[in-house]
C-alpha cells in the first residue's frame, strides 16, 4: 500500500457550510447562539417584568411563617411553621401518595393482567372491562368520582350510633369506613416492645440466611428443601412466640365512637384514600396491559421446552417464564410509577395537601412568589423523575439480554 | 422384530370428536368450570356482575328525563316508584348537553364548532387512511386556518395572511436559489416569512377585512367550553406538536453535541414535570417571560404549554419510529446522494411517521384526557362545567349523572381511538 | 435438498446399528382432535429400543403432533400411548416420568435466552433430577464437548449461531440422560451451511444406540441412519418401510407424489 498525501486545501469561507469537517461545527455554533439569544431574551423579559411589578428574586420567604393549616402532616407542623416546612410536609405527602399508589397499582395491575389472560371467559372479560374502563377515562374524573363515592355512599360517623344504627363497623368492630375517612386499629407500643420488634427483624434475617443455606445445600446435595413453608414459619412463629411470652407488649388501640366522632386508633383522611384508590386503579389498568404484554411476549416454545425437560408448571413459571417476562414488564412498570407520581399532583382536586397544593398552591398565592415556587416545584418533580429514570436505566443495563 | 413395512390402501375419513357434551355445555365446562379455582372465580365474577346490576339497574330504570330541577326529579321518582325509591335524573343532561358540547359559545353560532368538527374528520381522513388520493391532503393543510376562522370568527384574511407567508417564503426561496443555489435562499425565505408575519400581516389583513368580505361574528376564547374546548386544546396541541416533535427527535438523534444536548434537555425537562405545573406556568408565569405589556388570553397560553408538553412526548414516539427503521434505509438514502434534509423528508420521515402513527394516536388519547386538567386552572372544560352545574341551585347535589355522562363521552372517544391504534399496530406487524 | 448436497454426511452403515427386541414406544389406535379437526387418525406404531425412525410428510399431515403426543405436549383423546412400559394418562406422575425419559429437540431450539449455555443444560438436572450443581455441570460439559461447543458454555444463546444453538439444545436434552430422543424438524430453521453440523451430531447419537424419532425432510439423513421411514398424510400413517425400499420402490401413490416433489425428480 502506498499512502497518498491529502494536500491541505486552503481555507475558504464557503467551507464552513459545504465541508463536512466544518459544517456540523457551523450548525452547532448557530444553534448555541440562537439558544443563548432566546434564553437571554426570556431572562431579560423576566427581569423587566419583575422590576415593573416591584418584585425581586429571593427564596427568603421559605423561612417566614406559613400561617395556614395542613390537615395531614407526617412531621410536626402547625400554622406557625415556616413555608419551607410546609413545602416539606407537602413533599412527604406527595411521596406518601406515590408510595402507596405504586404499591396498590402494582398489586391490582398484576392481578388484572394475569386475570385478563385467564382461560375463564367471564373473568377475562371482567378484567378487560376494568382495564378499558379505567384507561379511557381521564384520571381527574376518576379522582372526583371516587371522592364522591366516599362522601356520598359511606355513612357518617353518627350512623354508627345507637340502637337504630344504619351502619356497622367491620372486622368485629375494629374498622369503620365513614364519609370522613377510615378509622382503624393502631398499634400501641407497650413496655418490652423492643424485644418483639427485634425478634421480628432477626427472623427476617434468618429467612434470608435460610434461603442462602437452602440454595447452597441444593447445589451440594441436590436436595430441594420446602423453602416456602419454612420461610413462612420463620416469619410468624418466633415473633408470635416472643409476643406471647412477653405478655403481648404490642396491643392495638381500637377506634371508639364518642359524641361526634370516632376517637382512638388510626385515622386515614378520605382525601388520601380517594387519591390513592383512584390513582392506583387508573395506573393499575395500564400496568395490567404491560403485564399482559410481557407474559404474551414469552413464546409458547419456552414453556414447551421446559415441560419437555420435565419441569412442572410452577417451576416452569418461576425458572423460565417469569425471569424473562420481568425483563419486559419492569421498564414500562417503572415509567408507570413515574406517571403515577406526576399524576399525584392532582391531589388538590380532593383537597389533599401535597407539594403542589402547599408550595405550588397556598404558599405561592400568599407570598406572590410565583417564579420561585414554580422553580422549586418543578425542580422537585424533576429530581424525582430523574431518580426514577436512572433506576430504570440501571435496571435495563443490568438485565439486557446478550445478543450477537 | 416388529413388522416394519406397512402400506395404507384405504384412507381414513375424519370422524367426529369424542365427548357427548357439545355446544354451550361443553363451552361452559371448558371455559368456566375447568377446575375448582376457575369455578370459584366464575361464581365470584357472576356474583359481582349480579350485585352491580341489582344496585345500578333500578337507578337506571327509574330515570327521569323531563324535569327542571333535582327536586322535581326526586318528587317524580317518588310519585312513580314509591317512597324511598332512587333514580337517575337525566333531565340535567337533557337541559345542559349543549353546554357540555359548546360551553358558553353563542347558541345561534353552534353551527360553527359543529361544522369545524366534521371538517376536522374530513381533514384527518387522508392522514389516517392511506387509500385516499393525495390531493385531499391539501384540505388537511388548509384546515387549521379554516378552523381558526370558524371557531374564533373575525376576518378570513387573518388566517389567509398567515398562509400567504408560506407562499411568499416559497417564492423568495425559488427566486434566489435559481440565481445562487445554497443556504442563502433558505435564510432569505425565513427572513421574508418573519418580516411578513411580524410587520405586514396585521396591516394588510386589517385593510382587507375593512371590505367586510368573509367576516364572521367574533367569539371570545372565554366563551369556549365543554368538549369543544377539550377538542380545541387536544387537536391543536397534537397538530402543532408534530412538527416540533419531529425536529426534537431529529435533534436528539443528531451527532452534534450541542444540538443533541439542547433537545435532550428540553425533552427530559418536559417529561419530568407534571402537566399541571406547566398549566400553572401558563396561568401565572407565562406573561413574565414575554416582553412587558404582552398579554394574550388564557386558552392560547394553555395551548402553547400543551403543545410544548406533547411535543416532548411526540419526539420520543417519533424517535422510536426512527430507531425502528432498518439501517439500510439510511444508508440507501445516503448512497442516492441525497442531502440530510432531503433524505429525511423523502425517505426516512415518511416511513418513520408511518410506524409511529399508533404511538401518535396513543399520545393524542393521553393528551385528550389530560385536557381535563385545565379545570384546575378554572377553565370550563367538561369537568369544570360539571362543577359549575353542581353549583347551580336547581341541580345542587347531582353527581353520578354528570360524571357518568362525561366519562361515557370520554370513553367512547378514547376507546374507539385506541381500538384504531391497535388495528394499525396489527396491520403494521403483518404488512411490513 | 438433493442427496448430492448431503453426501458429505458422516458415513455410517445402518445395518451395523443394533436394534433390540425390547419395546420402547407403543402407540395403538391413537386419535387426536384439535377442536373438531381430526388431526391424528388411528395411529399404530411400535418402536423398539435402538430404532431410528424418520417421519416425513407434507406440512399439516400431523407428524409434529404425533411426536408431541409422545411426551404429552399434546393430549390424545383416544387410544393408547405407552412409553417405556408406562402408559400416558392424565396422571401427572406418569407424565413426569415419561418426560424425564424422553428428550425433545425443537425446530426453533427454544433455548432459554436468560440463562447461559451451561445453565440451560443444568437447569433440568438440578430441578428435576435433583443432581448436585457440580455434578450437573460436569455432565453438561461432557455433553457440550460431545456436540463440540464446550468453549461456549459461559455465553448466552443469543450470542451463538443457529447451528450452535441447536447443538446446545441437543446437549440440553442429553443432560437428562433420556432413553428416547424426539426431533421436531431440527434443521428446518437453519441456514444450509449449519444443517450439516446438526445432522452429524444426530448421526453420532444414532451410532451410540439412541432410540430416535425424527420428523425431518432431510432424506440424506434418513438414508444414512434410519432403519425405518414413515410417511404421513392427512393425519394417518400412509406407508412405512426400511429406507432403501421406501425411496427406491414406494408403494402408495401419495408417497410417490411426495417423494417426487421433495427430491425434485
Amino acid at each position: 500500500m502506498t499512502s497518498i498525501d491529502v494536500s491541505p486545501e486552503p481555507f475558504r469561507l464557503s467551507m464552513l457550510i459545504y465541508d463536512t469537517r466544518f459544517r456540523s461545527l457551523t450548525i452547532q455554533t448557530v444553534a448555541v447562539l440562537l439558544f443563548m439569544l432566546a434564553a437571554a431574551w426570556l431572562v431579560n423579559n423576566t427581569v423587566q417584568n419583575l422590576n415593573a411589578l416591584g418584585k425581586d428574586f429571593d427564596f427568603g420567604f421559605l423561612s417566614s411563617r406559613a400561617g395556614y393549616d395542613i390537615n395531614q402532616a407526617l412531621i410536626p407542623y402547625t400554622n406557625d411553621s415556616t413555608h419551607g416546612r410546609a413545602a416539606l410536609v407537602g413533599i412527604l405527602n406527595t411521596l406518601l401518595v406515590a408510595l402507596l399508589g405504586c404499591t396498590f397499582a402494582t398489586i391490582i395491575g398484576v392481578l388484572a393482567g394475569v386475570l385478563r389472560l385467564s382461560t375463564n371467559w367471564v373473568v377475562a372479560k371482567l378484567a378487560a372491562a376494568y382495564v378499558e374502563g379505567f384507561r379511557n377515562v381521564p384520571v381527574l374524573l376518576w379522582i372526583f368520582t371516587i371522592m364522591a363515592v366516599i362522601t356520598e355512599s359511606a355513612p357518617a360517623p353518627s350512623a354508627f350510633r345507637g340502637d337504630t344504627a344504619t351502619a356497622s363497623m367491620l372486622f368485629s368492630d375494629s374498622v369503620a369506613i365513614t364519609n370522613r375517612g377510615l378509622y382503624m386499629p393502631w398499634p400501641v407500643w407497650g413496655p418490652g416492645w423492643h424485644l418483639v420488634v427485634a425478634t421480628f427483624v432477626l427472623s427476617l434475617i434468618a429467612i434470608i440466611l435460610f434461603g442462602r443455606y437452602a440454595k447452597k445445600r441444593q447445589e451440594e446435595t441436590g436436595e430441594i428443601l420446602p423453602t416456602l413453608w419454612i420461610k413462612l414459619g420463620l416469619f410468624f412463629i418466633p415473633t408470635l412466640l416472643i409476643d406471647f411470652v412477653m405478655g403481648s407488649p404490642i396491643t392495638l388501640a381500637y377506634p371508639v365512637l364518642e359524641r361526634f366522632n370516632f376517637v382512638g386508633g388510626g385515622f386515614v383522611d378520605k382525601a388520601l384514600i380517594a387519591l390513592v384508590v383512584a390513582l392506583s386503579l387508573y395506573t393499575g389498568a395500564f400496568i395490567a396491559e404491560n403485564v399482559r404484554a410481557g407474559i404474551l411476549a414469552i413464546s409458547k416454545g419456552q414453556t414447551e421446552a421446559a415441560n419437555a425437560l420435565g419441569l412442572r408448571p410452577n417451576r416452569t413459571m418461576s425458572l423460565v417464564v417469569l425471569p424473562q417476562a420481568m425483563r419486559i414488564i419492569i421498564p414500562p412498570l417503572i415509567s408507570q410509577y413515574l406517571n403515577l407520581t406526576k399524576n399525584s399532583s392532582l391531589a388538590i382536586a380532593v383537597g389533599y395537601m401535597d407539594v403542589r397544593a402547599t408550595l405550588g398552591g397556598i404558599t405561592m398565592n400568599q407570598t406572590g412568589r410565583e417564579l420561585e415556587c414554580m422553580l422549586l416545584l418543578m425542580g422537585f418533580y424533576l429530581v424525582v423523575s430523574l431518580a426514577i429514570s436512572s433506576l430504570m436505566n440501571w435496571y435495563n443495563s443490568s438485565v439486557s439480554l446478550k445478543e450477537r | 422384530m416388529v413388522d416394519t413395512t406397512f402400506v395404507r390402501t384405504q384412507m381414513i375419513e375424519p370422524e367426529q370428536a369424542p365427548g357427548a357434551s357439545v355446544g354451550a355445555v361443553r363451552w361452559a365446562r371448558e371455559n368456566l368450570f375447568s377446575n375448582w379455582l376457575n369455578s370459584v372465580l366464575t361464581l365470584l365474577s357472576l356474583f359481582a356482575v349480579y350485585w352491580l346490576i341489582a344496585h345500578i339497574g333500578p337507578w337506571f330504570r327509574h330515570a327521569v328525563w323531563n324535569a327542571g330541577s333535582l327536586q322535581e326529579c326526586r318528587s317524580i321518582i317518588q310519585a312513580t316508584w314509591g317512597e324511598g325509591a332512587t333514580g337517575a335524573c337525566f333531565a340535567v343532561i337533557r337541559e345542559r348537553w349543549k353546554q357540555y358540547l359548546f360551553g358558553f359559545y353563542p347558541a345561534d353560532l353552534y353551527w360553527r364548532p359543529t361544522l369545524t368538527f366534521f371538517l376536522m374528520l374530513a381533514a384527518l381522513a387522508p392522514l389516517l387512511f392511506s387509500g385516499l388520493p393525495r390531493r385531499t391532503m391539501w384540505f388537511s393543510v388548509a384546515f387549521p386556518g379554516v378552523a381558526y376562522w370558524l371557531l374564533w370568527g373575525g376576518s378570513i384574511f387573518v388566517p389567509l395572511g398567515i398562509y400567504a407567508g408560506f407562499v411568499i417564503a416559497y417564492v423568495v426561496h425559488g427566486a434566489i436559489s435559481a440565481r445562487r443555489p445554497g443556504p442563502l435562499a433558505s435564510v432569505a425565505a425565513v427572513v421574508a416569512l418573519l418580516i411578513w408575519w411580524l410587520y405586514l400581516v396585521g396591516p394588510v389583513a386589517g385593510v382587507l377585512s375593512g371590505t367586510g368580505i368573509g367576516t364572521l361574528t367574533p367569539v371570545q376564547s372565554n366563551q369556549f367550553g365543554g368538549f369543544t374546548l377539550s377538542l380545541v386544546i387536544g387537536v391543536t396541541g397534537i397538530a402543532f406538536s408534530l412538527p416540533l416533535g419531529v425536529l426534537l427527535a431529529l435533534g436528539r438523534r443528531s451527532d452534534m453535541f450541542f444540538v443533541k444536548t439542547i433537545c435532550v434537555g428540553f425533552i427530559e425537562f418536559i417529561r419530568g414535570v407534571p402537566l399541571i405545573t406547566l398549566l400553572l406556568v401558563a396561568s401565572f408565569l407565562l406573561n413574565i417571560f414575554l416582553p412587558p405589556g404582552t398579554n394574550f388570553d388564557i386558552i392560547l397560553r394553555v395551548i402553547i404549554m400543551v403543545t410544548l408538553f406533547s411535543a416532548a412526548y411526540m419526539a420520543e414516539t417519533i424517535r422510536g419510529g426512527l430507531a425502528a427503521l432498518p439501517r439500510g434505509q439510511y444508508e440507501a438514502a445516503d448512497a442516492l446522494g441525497l442531502d440530510y434534509w432531503k433524505s429525511m423528508r423523502l425517505i426516512i420521515m415518511p416511513q418513520a411517521l408511518k410506524i409511529s402513527i399508533p404511538g401518535i394516536v396513543n399520545n393524542f388519547i393521553g393528551l385528550f384526557k389530560d385536557t381535563t386538567l385545565v379545570a384546575i386552572i378554572a377553565l370550563l372544560d367538561p369537568l369544570g362545567l360539571t362543577t359549575a352545574i353542581r353549583a347551580d341551585s336547581n341541580w345542587n347535589g347531582i353527581i353520578w349523572e354528570l360524571y357518568g355522562f362525561v366519562a361515557l363521552i370520554f370513553f367512547l372517544f378514547c376507546y374507539s381511538m385506541s381500538q384504531y391504534s391497535q388495528y394499525l399496530e396489527r396491520k403494521l406487524q403483518t404488512g411490513h | 435438498m438433493t442427496e448430492a448436497a448431503r453426501e458429505d454426511l458422516k458415513p455410517v452403515n445402518p445395518a451395523t446399528l443394533k436394534v433390540s427386541d425390547e419395546i420402547a414406544i407403543e402407540i395403538a389406535r391413537m386419535n387426536k382432535w384439535f377442536g373438531q379437526f381430526h388431526v391424528l387418525r388411528d395411529i399404530n406404531l411400535t418402536v423398539n429400543r435402538g430404532e431410528r425412525i424418520v417421519v416425513c410428510g407434507p406440512s399439516g399431515s400431523g407428524k409434529s403432533t404425533l411426536i408431541r403426543c409422545i411426551n404429552r405436549l399434546e393430549e390424545h383423546q383416544k387410544g393408547l400411548i405407552k412409553v417405556d412400559g408406562i402408559e400416558l394418562t392424565s396422571d401427572l406422575k406418569n407424565i413426569d416420568k415419561i418426560r424425564s425419559e424422553v428428550g425433545m429437540v425443537f425446530q426453533h431450539f427454544n433455548l432459554f435466552p436468560h440463562l447461559t449455555i451451561l445453565e440451560n443444560c443444568t437447569l433440568a438436572p438440578i430441578w428435576v433430577r435433583k443432581t448436585p450443581k457440580k455434578e450437573a455441570e460436569e455432565v453438561a460439559m461432557h455433553f457440550l464437548r460431545k456436540v463440540k461447543i464446550p468453549e461456549q458454555a459461559a455465553k448466552y444463546p443469543g450470542q451463538l449461531s443457529g447451528g450452535q444453538q441447536q447443538r446446545v439444545a441437543i446437549a440440553r436434552s442429553l443432560c437428562m440422560k433420556p432413553k428416547i430422543m424426539l426431533f421436531d424438524e431440527p434443521t428446518s430453521a437453519l441456514d444450509p451451511e449449519m444443517i450439516k453440523e446438526v445432522l452429524d451430531t444426530m448421526i453420532e447419537l444414532a451410532q451410540e444406540g439412541m432410540t430416535m424419532i425424527c420428523v425431518t425432510h432431510e432424506m440424506g439423513f434418513a438414508q444414512a441412519v434410519a432403519n425405518r421411514v414413515i410417511f404421513m398424510d392427512k393425519g394417518q400413517i400412509v406407508e412405512q418401510n426400511e429406507p432403501r425400499e421406501f425411496f427406491n420402490n414406494p408403494k402408495s401413490e401419495r408417497t410417490k407424489l411426495f417423494l417426487s416433489q421433495i427430491l425434485g425428480h
